[in-house]
C-alpha cells in the first residue's frame, strides 16, 4: 500500500471510530486546506455522506474567498454546515488591530473563546437552511462530546504530542503532561459527562501529504492558495489581518507540490506565516493548551 | 520506486540520550526546517543554558524547564529508501504509558543504552515491553561513548549483559552500534574514533530492517466498524463497514461473522467517488453490502468461510500490562475494549504478577500500576478473537476502568468454560439459519418496536407475574405486539423429557439454553418479550445473553436484590404505578416509538 493510501486508510478508520462512540459529534471546517481534506476524508468514509455538522468559527476577519467557498460546497454537497462566532468581543471591538487587543488576547476572544461556546451550545450557533441557502438560528443546545479538528503533528511543537483521541476537561483545557494512553487502535471513547474528546485523524499527515493528496484526489481548494497575479500566495491561512502571504508563484496544485518538494519552502515551516506562534514564545502551546485548535 | 513507510520508536532509561540521538538524527541528515536549529541555539544563549539536541524535540515548556521528555512526540524523516516517522518515548517510569502508546505506533525500535551507566531498569522494562507489543525489530544503540573513551570493552559488557536479558524474553536484536549522540559518532555519520566497530551506522541500520512482512497473506479478519444506512437522496444501501485487519476478500465471497457465526456473502464492496470496487486487502478501510440481510452489530469480526475461524469464548488466559493508578482487582467490573467489540469484564483469577524490570515473579490477589500479570479474564458475553500465536493483530486488548484506558494484553489461551458447549451450539445455529427477506430494520419499521426481553425476577410470590401480566395487557391494548411467557411453563412441554433426570446442574442449564432458544425466535419475529422467572443468577443471565441476539433488560420485583444478579432495576409489587414506569423505560431506550 502507498503511502497516501495508508495515511487515507488510517484517517478514514479514525473518523468512523468517532461516528461510532460519539452521539453528539461533530466536525471543525476551518476552510483550510487539512480540515477541507478532512472533510474529504468524511464523504470517503461514509459513502458519500457526512452524517454529522460541520461546524465553522467565524472571525468575520478571515479573507472574503473563504467564507463563498464554505458555503458553495456546504449547498454543493448537503452539508450540514454550522457557525459560531464571539458576538460580544466583536462589537465592543475587543480585537487587533482595529480594537484594543494583542494579536494573542484577539486569538483567545474570536477563536477560543467563540470555538470553547460554541461547542458547548451556550452561546448561539447559526445553521445553512438547504433550501433558501441562509443560515438561521440553530435550535439545537446540545454540547458537542466528540469534536473531528484537523491538526497535524507536524505543525508545530505541542501539536506532535497530541493523541488521536484527546480529552478536554470541562473549562476545554488540554492536560498536556497527563494524557490518555493510545495503542493497538483503541481510542479514548468513554469520558465523564461535561468533559469532550477532541478526535484527530490527521496527525500523521504532513504539509505535503496534504498537497499531494489534494492533487491525487482532485480535491477543490480555495483559490487564495495560488498565485494572486502578484507574485504571492497564501501558505496557510487563517485572520487577514495575522495571516501573511508567502512570494510564490505557484498558480496550481502541482506548482504547490513541486515547490514543497524540491523548491524554496522544502525548509521552511509552514506557519511561519502565522504572527501570533511567535508572540507565544515559538510555539502554540499556552494558546492550545486553553482549547484553541 | 515508490518509498516503503516505516515508524519507529526510540526506547531506554531516562537520560540515557533518546530525544539527543533524534536530534542529531535530524540535524546531520539536515532533515530540521531551516532556522530551527539556529533559534533553539539562540533560546539556549538567551536563558544561559548549554546547547542540547534534545531541545529540538522537547518541544513542550515544561519538558524543556525540566529536561526530560514526558510525552511521546514524532518526527518526520526521509531517507532515499523510506519515509519514517520517528516517535520518542520518554523513559521516566512515571510516564511507561507514553512509552507504550508511542512504541504500539512503531514497528522496530531503537533502544538507548548508557554505556556509562549501563544496563538500568528501564532498559530491562522496555524491552520486555516491546516483545509484549510484539516489536521484534530492534537496534540497540549503546550511547555516549565519548564518555567511556570510546572504549570497546565497556560496550562489549554492556552488549553481553543485555543479550542475556534479552535472550530469556527469547528477542534477539537486529545489532548492537556503540555510537555518541552528542558527538554525532555512528548516527549519521561513522566514526573514527571507534575504528574496532566495523558495523553500520544507525542511519543505515535503520534502512536496513526489513519492512513488515505482508498481512495480506493472513487470514482475512476484519472488526465490524458499524453498519451504515443512509438514507439521504434514496440511498438503500445497508453498508457493513470497517478496516480490514488482516488478509484479502473479493466480491462474491462467502464470509462468516463473529461471535455470532452468521453467514452471507458479499454482493458488492463500496467506495466513494467511485461507485464499487472489486476487492479489498489489509489496511484498507472499506464497506461490504451483503446477499442476506443478517443482523449484525458493530463489534463482529468478519471472517471468509472455509479459512481458520477465530476462536469465540468468555473466558481468557492473558499477558497483561497495568498502567492505572488504581490496581486491577477482582472485585470490580472492567471494560474490555478488542477490535471493535467492547464488554463488561472480571477479573477471575491471577496466575503471576512479574515485575519487568528483573523479570521477578510474585504471588498476589492485583495487579499495580506499571506491573505485568498473566491472568485469567471472564467477559459477560462470548468475544471473538485469535490466540496471539495465531494472529496478534486480534489478540490484542485494552482494559477500560472508569472512562480510562488503563491496562493492555495479548490473549494466550482460552480457558474451559461451562458455556462452551452453549457458544458452539449458538454458533453452529447462526451458521445454519436461513434468513428471511425481511430485515431486522424493516421489521422494526414496520412494527414500531424493537425486540427487546424484560425479565421480571424476584422471590416467590414477590408480585412479578402480576406486573408482568399488566404490562402486557397495556401494551398489547396499545397497539404493540408483546407477549408473556413464564419461565415455569416450558417444564412440562418443551423440557418434559429432560425434567425427571437426576442431573441437576445439566437439567437447570439446558432448561435454560431452551428457554433463551424460543425467546431469541419470539423476538427475531419482532416481540417484546416480557417473562417471568423465579431467582434468577448471573450465570442464568449469562447463559442467555450468549443465546439471545436481542436486549435483555432486567428487573428486580422485591424490597432488594436476593441473588448475585446485577438488575437494571429494582421496583416494589405495585402493578399500576410501575406498568407506567416500565413503560416509559421502554420508550427511553428506545425499543418503542412513534406515539
Amino acid at each position: 500500500m502507498e503511502h497516501l493510501d495508508i495515511l487515507e486508510n488510517k484517517s478514514i478508520h479514525i473518523i468512523r471510530e468517532a461516528y461510532s462512540c460519539f452521539e453528539n459529534l461533530c466536525m471543525l471546517w476551518s476552510i483550510g486546506k487539512d480540515s477541507t481534506v478532512l472533510l474529504w476524508l468524511a464523504r470517503k468514509a461514509f459513502f458519500g455522506h457526512v452524517p454529522f455538522p460541520l461546524v465553522h468559527i467565524d472571525t468575520h476577519y478571515k479573507i472574503k474567498e473563504m467564507i463563498s467557498y464554505r458555503d458553495r460546497y456546504a449547498l454543493e454537497w448537503g452539508l450540514d454546515m454550522i457557525y459560531g462566532e464571539n458576538t460580544a468581543a466583536l462589537q465592543s471591538k475587543n480585537t487587533y488591530p482595529d480594537g484594543n487587543a494583542s494579536r494573542i488576547e484577539c486569538c483567545r476572544q474570536l477563536k477560543t473563546e467563540a470555538l470553547k461556546n460554541t461547542l458547548s451550545g451556550e452561546w448561539t450557533r447559526y445553521r445553512i437552511n438547504h433550501a433558501t441557502g441562509k443560515y438561521e438560528i440553530d435550535s439545537n443546545k446540545e454540547p458537542y462530546t466528540g469534536v473531528i479538528v484537523g491538526v497535524r503533528a507536524d505543525e508545530e511543537g505541542s501539536r506532535s504530542k497530541e493523541r488521536y483521541f484527546s480529552p478536554r476537561d470541562k473549562n476545554n483545557d488540554w492536560d498536556v503532561a497527563n494524557q490518555p494512553p493510545e495503542f493497538w487502535n483503541q481510542y479514548k471513547t468513554d469520558f465523564a459527562k461535561g468533559t469532550h474528546v477532541r478526535i484527530h485523524p490527521l496527525l500523521d499527515w504532513t504539509e505535503l501529504d496534504i498537497w499531494e493528496y489534494i492533487h491525487r484526489e482532485n480535491i477543490p481548494v480555495v483559490s487564495l492558495y495560488f498565485n494572486q497575479g502578484n507574485g504571492k500566495r497564501y501558505r496557510s491561512l487563517g485572520c487577514e489581518p495575522c495571516t501573511n502571504c508567502v512570494e510564490s508563484d505557484a498558480a496550481t496544485v502541482e506548482d504547490i507540490v513541486n515547490e514543497l518538494k524540491t523548491g524554496k519552502f522544502s525548509n521552511i515551516a509552514e506557519r511561519s506565516g502565522r504572527a501570533q506562534d511567535k508572540e507565544d514564545g515559538g510555539g502554540l502551546e499556552t494558546l492550545r493548551r486553553e482549547g484553541y485548535m | 520506486m515508490t518509498k516503503e513507510d516505516m515508524n519507529i520508536v526510540i526506547v531506554g532509561h531516562v537520560d540515557h540520550g533518546k530525544s539527543t540521538l533524534i536530534g542529531r538524527l535530524l540535524a546531520d541528515t539536515e532533515s530540521l526546517p531551516e532556522g530551527k536549529l539556529e533559534q533553539v541555539k539562540k533560546t539556549c544563549q538567551k536563558n544561559s543554558k548549554p546547547f542540547e539536541y534534545a531541545f529540538l524535540l522537547d518541544a513542550l515548556k515544561d519538558e524543556q524547564a525540566q529536561g526530560i521528555t514526558i510525552d511521546t512526540a514524532r518526527c518526520f524523516f526521509k531517507t532515499q529508501k523510506r519515509n519514517y516517522i520517528i516517535i520518542d518515548a520518554p523513559g521516566h517510569i512515571e510516564f511507561l504509558k507514553n512509552m507504550i502508546t508511542g512504541a504500539a505506533r512503531a514497528e522496530a525500535a531503537i533502544l538507548v543504552i548508557d554505556a556509562k551507566e549501563g544496563v538500568r531498569e528501564n532498559s530491562k522494562r522496555h524491552g520486555y515491553m516491546l516483545s509484549m507489543l510484539g516489536i521484534k525489530k530492534i537496534i540497540v544503540a549503546v550511547n555516549k561513548m565519548d564518555l567511556v573513551e570510546y572504549s570497546r570493552d565497556i560496550f562489549e559488557n554492556v552488549v553481553r549483559e543485555y543479550s542475556l536479558f534479552l535472550g530469556e524474553l527469547g528477542v534477539e536484536p537486529v545489532m548492537y552500534i556503540p555510537i555518541s549522540a552528542f558527538e554525532g559518532d555512528n548516527v549519521a555519520a561513522k566514526s573514527i574514533k571507534m575504528p574496532w566497530h566495523y558495523g553500520m551506522t544507525v542511519l543505515e541500520a535503520m534502512d536496513f530492517l526489513p519492512c513488515e512482512k505482508k498481512k495480506t497473506d493472513k487470514f482475512f479478519r476484519m472488526p465490524v466498524q458499524d453498519v451504515y444506512k443512509f438514507t439521504k437522496n434514496g440511498d438503500d444501501r445497508r453498508i457493513v463497514a470497517g478496516t480490514v485487519e488482516t488478509g484479502k476478500i473479493k466480491k462474491g465471497d462467502s464470509v462468516v461473522f463473529y461471535p455470532s457465526g452468521k453467514k452471507s456473502i458479499v454482493k458488492s464492496i463500496e467506495a466513494f467517488p467511485q461507485k464499487a470496487i472489486d476487492g479489498a486487502e489489509a489496511g484498507q478501510a472499506t464497506g461490504f453490502t451483503l446477499f442476506e440481510q443478517i443482523y449484525i452489530k458493530r463489534g463482529e469480526i468478519m471472517c471468509i468461510d472455509g479459512q481458520q475461524p477465530p476462536n469465540v469464548a468468555s473466558r481468557l488466559y492473558v499477558n497483561l500490562f497495568w498502567l492505572g493508578k488504581d490496581a486491577f482487582c477482582m472485585d470490580k467490573k472492567y471494560s474490555l475494549k478488542i477490535g471493535t467489540q467492547k464488554v463488561g469484564a472480571v477479573l477471575e483469577k491471577i496466575s503471576s504478577v512479574m515485575n519487568s524490570s528483573d523479570l521477578s515473579t510474585e504471588k498476589k490477589n492485583f495487579v499495580a500500576c506499571n506491573e505485568v500479570a498473566e491472568c485469567v479474564l471472564r467477559t459477560d458475553k462470548p468475544i471473538a478473537f485469535d490466540l496471539v500465536e495465531n494472529m496478534a493483530e486480534t489478540s490484542r486488548f485494552v482494559i477500560v476502568d472508569n472512562y480510562e484506558i488503563s491496562g493492555g494484553g495479548i490473549i494466550l489461551k482460552t480457558v474451559d468454560d461451562k458455556e462452551k458447549n452453549v457458544i458452539d451450539k449458538v454458533l453452529l445455529r447462526n451458521y445454519k439459519w436461513e434468513h428471511s427477506e425481511i430485515s431486522r430494520e424493516n421489521r422494526a419499521e414496520q412494527y414500531s418496536q424493537k425486540p427487546v426481553m424484560m425479565i421480571l425476577t424476584g422471590e416467590a410470590d414477590g408480585g412479578k407475574k402480576a406486573v408482568a401480566k399488566a404490562l402486557e395487557k397495556s401494551l398489547v391494548l396499545n397497539g404493540r405486539f408483546a407477549y408473556y411467557l413464564g419461565i415455569g411453563s416450558f417444564l412440562y412441554g418443551v423440557d418434559s423429557d429432560i425434567k425427571l433426570q437426576n442431573n441437576e446442574e445439566f437439567n437447570h442449564d439446558e432448561h435454560i439454553r431452551r428457554f433463551a432458544e424460543v425467546a431469541n425466535i419470539l423476538m427475531d419475529a419482532g416481540l417484546i418479550l416480557i417473562v417471568t422467572a423465579r431467582m434468577l443468577t448471573q450465570r442464568d443471565l449469562d447463559l442467555m445473553r450468549a443465546i439471545s441476539e436481542s436486549n435483555i433488560e432486567i428487573v428486580w420485583v422485591g424490597d432488594e436484590v436476593k441473588t448475585d444478579l446485577k438488575a437494571d432495576m429494582v421496583i416494589d409489587a405495585d402493578t399500576e404505578k410501575n406498568v407506567l414506569m416500565l413503560k416509559e423505560y421502554l420508550k427511553d431506550k428506545g425499543y418503542i416509538f412513534k406515539f
